[in-house]
């Protein structure tokens, strides 16, 4: 796993972008961007600086879901590992998710721990 | 022309054919039928009351049905309004608990530096002395160890202080959470203003039907934007506990 790659972080709530960019410095990972709404970030990864996605699901313009399923649809983008951190918990969600493309899934509250190995497990299996 | 200006200016003119009749018979001094004319004008007169009393009612038992049968009202007062009260008390508690997180990573962490603070100067001092020569080797046999001692105890609580503000940090995460919460109580509350504006509009306008015209924040809500934090006791839909079932579930479709 690279650590000096890029990362772009998508959260409505800058407290969460803080917390999520502070965990990503202490697992070493010191280049992470960030954005506030889906609007905003893709033309951010249409500029194909960035290696990783990490967003929210409920944000107030374009949400996580819809971010996701762009991403997916841009033959640039379409193979970026994203992972999702958000506090949708339903079962029917989780599974919307999973078929739209996502390469993790992390439920808020989550811990250090949790994220960690959750971006271990998507760049393992990448890698692999 | 409306109906109802139709039927008055009938009624006018029947009472107008009505009275020339009665100035007639007045006229011929025909008694009878001056009695049975002014009965009539009177009669006339009550009916058209009648009337309007009687539209006057059906309006108002209208505009109270439209009420009545409006159900996204009856679900935001049934359902809506107690799931707002049950979602703020979360917000509540999961502030309380955020609240207590980083009372108790800081007072776990302030003895952890004090010591730190107060050995490091104690460790100053004797290691001046040394530097001006003053201790014998007894003393710096002392002064060696004491050192060696403190190096370990040091790093020791840097990294336990180190991990509670991770705590504190970790903690942050209930605005968020919270945050979350409180717009869909925003979004209730504003839809709840947007009906008594409407009820308002009605009780001032007789015959206006606003209930059909408030848009709801149920219908507008796209279901993609997601529903926000799953508050215990609210939210009934299938929803996980925890990372552990999120795992599984996705293990389960093969990740």
């Amino acid at each position: 796993m690279n650590k000096d790659m890029q990362i772009l972080v998508v959260d409505d709530f800058s407290t969460m972008r803080r917390i999520i960019k502070n965990l990503l410095r202490e697992l070493g990972f010191n280049n992470a961007a960030e954005a506030d709404d889906g609007t905003s970030a893709l033309p951010m990864l249409q500029t194909g600086k960035y290696d990783f996605l990490i967003t929210d699901w409920n944000m107030p313009k374009m949400p996580g879901i819809e971010l996701l399923r762009a991403v997916r649809a841009d033959p640039k983008l379409a193979s970026l590992p994203v992972l999702m951190v958000t506090a949708e918990a339903r079962r029917d969600q989780i599974v919307e998710a999973a078929q739209a493309g996502v390469n993790g899934y992390v439920v808020k509250p989550f811990s250090a721990e949790t994220l960690k190995e959750k971006i271990e497990k998507i760049f393992e299996r990448l890698e692999g | 022309m409306s109906d109802q200006e139709n039927n008055q200016s009938e009624s006018t003119d029947d009472r107008l054919q009505v009275a020339r009749n009665l100035v007639s018979a007045l006229e011929s001094g025909d008694e009878s039928e001056v009695a049975t004319l002014l009965d009539t004008l009177g009669a006339q007169h009550e009916r058209s009351l009648f009337n309007e009393l009687g539209r006057l009612t059906r309006q108002l038992h209208e505009a109270l049905n439209s009420f009545r049968m409006d159900s996204r009202l009856s679900e935001i007062t049934e359902t809506d309004i107690p799931d707002a009260k049950e979602r703020l008390s979360y917000v509540v508690t999961m502030t309380e608990q955020a609240a207590n997180r980083t009372l108790n990573a800081i007072e776990d962490s302030m003895p952890r530096l004090s010591r730190i603070s107060d050995r490091s100067g104690e460790l100053a001092q004797s290691w001046e002395r040394f530097r001006s020569r003053e201790l014998d080797v007894q003393e710096f046999r002392e002064l060696s160890r004491e050192l060696s001692e403190f190096l370990g105890c040091a790093k020791e609580e840097s990294v336990a202080v180190s991990a509670q503000l991770s705590e504190v940090m970790m903690a942050q995460d209930f605005q968020d959470l919270t945050g979350q919460v409180i717009r869909r109580v925003i979004d209730l509350v504003q839809e709840v203003e947007e009906g008594l504006v409407g009820l308002v509009r009605v009780a001032g306008e007789r015959m206006a039907r606003t209930t059909e015209e408030i848009p709801t924040a149920a219908e507008n809500k796209n279901d993609s934007h997601g529903y926000g934090p799953a508050v215990p006791g609210v939210d009934k839909a299938d929803v996980v506990h925890g990372q552990d079932e999120v795992d599984d579930l996705l293990s389960s479709l093969g990740f």
